[in-house]
């Protein structure tokens, strides 16, 4: 009936008494059920509380002890937040003393000599559940589906564990399961219930030989807390094992994030989400079922971190350089310059160069790319007047507007504040807008692209080819150029197949009278083709590479002619 | 020892068996383990011959509160005695109600 053999947290109880017999005899009662700890005096006491105060559940406290007595210990428990929310039990045999200590925050007493073993056992564990009652235990410790501990249960008993066991060196593990979403909707939630539940079973067993504990942390996310293990095959094959024998289509489809030999020293919390870092790393890939984490992502997170944090200075210290990529008009005979794409790079003081590609990611997840934007788009209304003032002409430069850039209130009047600022003609000043935001098929989307384009800005359709847009929305949305992506010309030069799906782009633009741009043109065979096939604009490293401020300036000085 | 010998001299067996646990084993090298120290009689000793009727007072009532657990019942009672009027600070000759307590604990002590 012993709860220590059954419960898979022991509790912990400290008993305090300065008579060695009497310590003796309480450990003798408890430790069946208990996890007992002693001390011989009152300072003592304290330390050991201060110590251990997240996993103690009860103190049972002498109050007669020389030097410190309980009063004065009671005392200190009260005035220190760590130690207040314990329970204590008062040892006495004074008349008056239970009054006095009940007072001072004593949960309850005993009196000397020591009532039946039963009663004192009874009464420990009223005023231990009496404690989780109205504290920690709040709800209820384990998850309903799977049984397995609830996130907030498990990250407090790893964190007991890890203080009873610092020596031990543990594995915080994150398992996941891969779209699990569509194994709900095809197979249905019932189904699915089954996966989890077949998963948190096999956890189960490995806990059970392994050691450690383990949580359902949300819909189809696992933490696993063990001992350390060096090699991880069996242990995933084991879980793996619980999954196909339910679904046994031959996908893989469990993927393990491994943080190995933790660093105790760290919140719990971190340790695991660098764990789920790595659990991360392998979703869409379809090679390896567990990555450990290692120093290589944490470069990764860490660098991840400082981009964002120097944000601000780069912005304030203009370390976001505007680069200018031209477009060409290829109608003519000759290739004439007609336009340019403002590209952001970010010059960073640490790291150098650094690729769009690495930082728009970042900024679009937390809003700041709608600063950045806004400095890119300011910083082109200003070249444009700068070139004209120099060479007389109006060059026409695109900008990106982000999909969260739309549903900015105040987008028109920022738009509209740039060309009266710089006195640029509308129609010098056009807007990218990839074509992916077009599938929010968003009322305000096109209701904010229809007013620009009534104040005259041109809007391109950026990226044409890659997002999921059908045709039929192509003449109903608010475009003017049509740009069509990379992608869409890889194989133009050796495949006709691909060559005959540009020719009906083109076609389908020329019948809705759009200009298309075509992107990433790299030789000059693809070039010809593009020409041949009636293609209007080229942009891409065949004429020329996104080019710094200065060389645009150079080439606009060559070519102001072509956009005059 | 055993169980007998202590009930033989007025020791309360069943109550201190009772608290713990009903283990005689335990039950036996809790008292052994007490009679193995006389310090503290020493030091009751030293500070009523010193007349320090508080200090008195400290080591008396730690004396029958382990007493009390163990029941060691005439133990217990004459140490309870001297207890009672230490906590009156009733200033008096303790050397008789000294020898009391120390021929109950010699008897104990016999055991052994």
């Amino acid at each position: 009936m012993s709860s220590k053999d059954t419960n898979e947290f022991v509790k912990f109880v400290l008993v305090v008494d300065d008579e060695e017999i009497n310590r003796e005899i309480l450990g003798m009662i408890l430790e069946g059920s208990y996890e007992v700890m002693y001390a011989s005096d009152g300072q003592e006491a304290l330390d050991t509380m201060r110590a251990f105060s997240d996993i103690l559940g009860l103190v049972l406290l002498d109050i007669m002890m020389p030097r410190m007595d309980g009063y004065q210990v009671l005392e200190e428990m009260q005035s220190d937040p760590s130690l207040q929310k314990i329970p204590v039990i008062v040892l006495t045999s004074e008349k008056g003393a239970e009054i006095k200590s009940l007072k001072m925050g004593a949960a309850d007493f005993l009196t000397k000599p020591y009532d039946r073993p039963e009663v004192i056992l009874a009464r420990v564990r009223h005023s231990i559940e009496l404690y989780e009652n109205t504290t920690l235990i709040q709800s209820t410790e384990n998850d309903s589906l799977t049984g397995l501990y609830n996130r907030e249960f498990f990250f407090n008993y790893c964190e007991r564990y890890t203080k009873h066991n610092p020596d031990a060196a543990m594995d915080a593990v994150v398992i996941n399961i891969n779209r699990f979403h569509l194994i709900n909707a095809l197979y249905g939630r019932h189904f699915g219930d089954k996966v989890l539940c077949a998963v948190s079973n096999r956890l189960r067993h490995v806990i059970q030989v392994r050691g450690g504990m383990a949580c359902r942390y949300d819909a189809d996310t696992f933490y696993l807390y063990v001992p350390h293990l060096e090699d991880y095959e069996e242990l995933t094959n084991n879980v793996i094992i619980g999954v196909t024998e339910i679904i046994k289509d031959g996908d893989t489809r469990l993927r393990f994030g491994i943080n190995s030999a933790i660093d105790t020293s760290m919140e719990i919390e971190e340790n695991f989400s660098w764990a789920l870092q790595a659990c991360n790393s392998l979703r869409g890939q379809n090679s390896g079922t567990y990555a450990i984490y290692d120093s290589e992502m944490k470069e990764k997170a860490v660098r991840c971190a400082r981009l964002m944090d120097d944000f601000e200075t780069g912005i304030s210290e203009r370390q976001f350089k505007v680069y200018y990529q031209p477009k060409f008009n290829i109608k003519g005979n000759e290739p004439r310059l007609s336009s340019a794409e403002a590209l952001i790079r970010w010059e960073h003081p640490v790291y150098g160069m650094i690729s769009p590609g690495e930082f728009i990611p970042l900024f679009e997840d937390n809003g700041l790319i709608q600063k950045l934007d806004r400095y890119v788009w300011t910083e082109v209304g200003r070249q444009i007047s700068e070139w004209h003032e120099k060479y007389g002409v109006y060059i026409s430069v695109s900008v990106n507007v982000s999909r969260v850039d739309i549903y900015a209130h105040d987008l028109i009047d920022f738009f509209v504040n740039i060309l009266t600022e710089y006195g640029i003609p509308a129609d010098h000043y056009m807007l990218e807008i990839t074509e992916s935001a077009y599938t929010d098929n968003s009322e305000q989307l096109v209701n904010t692209l229809q007013e620009l384009r009534a104040l005259g800005f041109w809007i391109e359709m950026d990226d044409f080819g890659t997002g999921y847009s059908s045709l039929n929305m192509l003449s109903v949305l608010p475009i003017d150029i049509l740009k069509v992506d990379k992608a869409f010309l890889s194989n133009i030069i050796t495949d006709a197949r691909a060559r005959k799906m540009v020719e009906l782009v083109l076609d389908i633009a020329d019948f809705m009278e759009m200009p298309v741009v075509a992107e990433g043109v790299e030789k000059e065979e693809e070039y010809h083709i593009l020409k041949k096939l009636g293609c209007d604009v080229i942009q891409g490293y065949y004429f020329s590479k996104p080019l710094p401020e200065a060389e645009m300036t150079k080439l606009l000085e060559e070519r102001a002619d072509d956009v005059r | 020892m055993t169980l007998d010998d202590l009930k033989n001299i007025g020791v309360d067996t069943e109550d201190g068996m009772a608290r713990c646990m009903n283990n005689e084993a335990f039950y036996i090298k809790m008292v052994n383990m007490f009679l193995a120290d006389e310090s503290k009689f020493d030091a009751l000793k030293s500070a009523l011959d010193a007349g320090d009727l508080a200090s008195a007072f400290e080591q008396a009532h730690a004396l029958k509160g382990v007493c009390a657990n163990l029941a060691l019942t005439p133990l217990q009672t004459r140490i309870s005695d001297i207890t009672e009027l230490l906590r009156s600070h009733t200033e008096m000759d303790y050397s008789d109600k000294y020898q009391e307590v120390m021929k109950c604990w010699d008897e104990l002590k016999a055991l052994a």
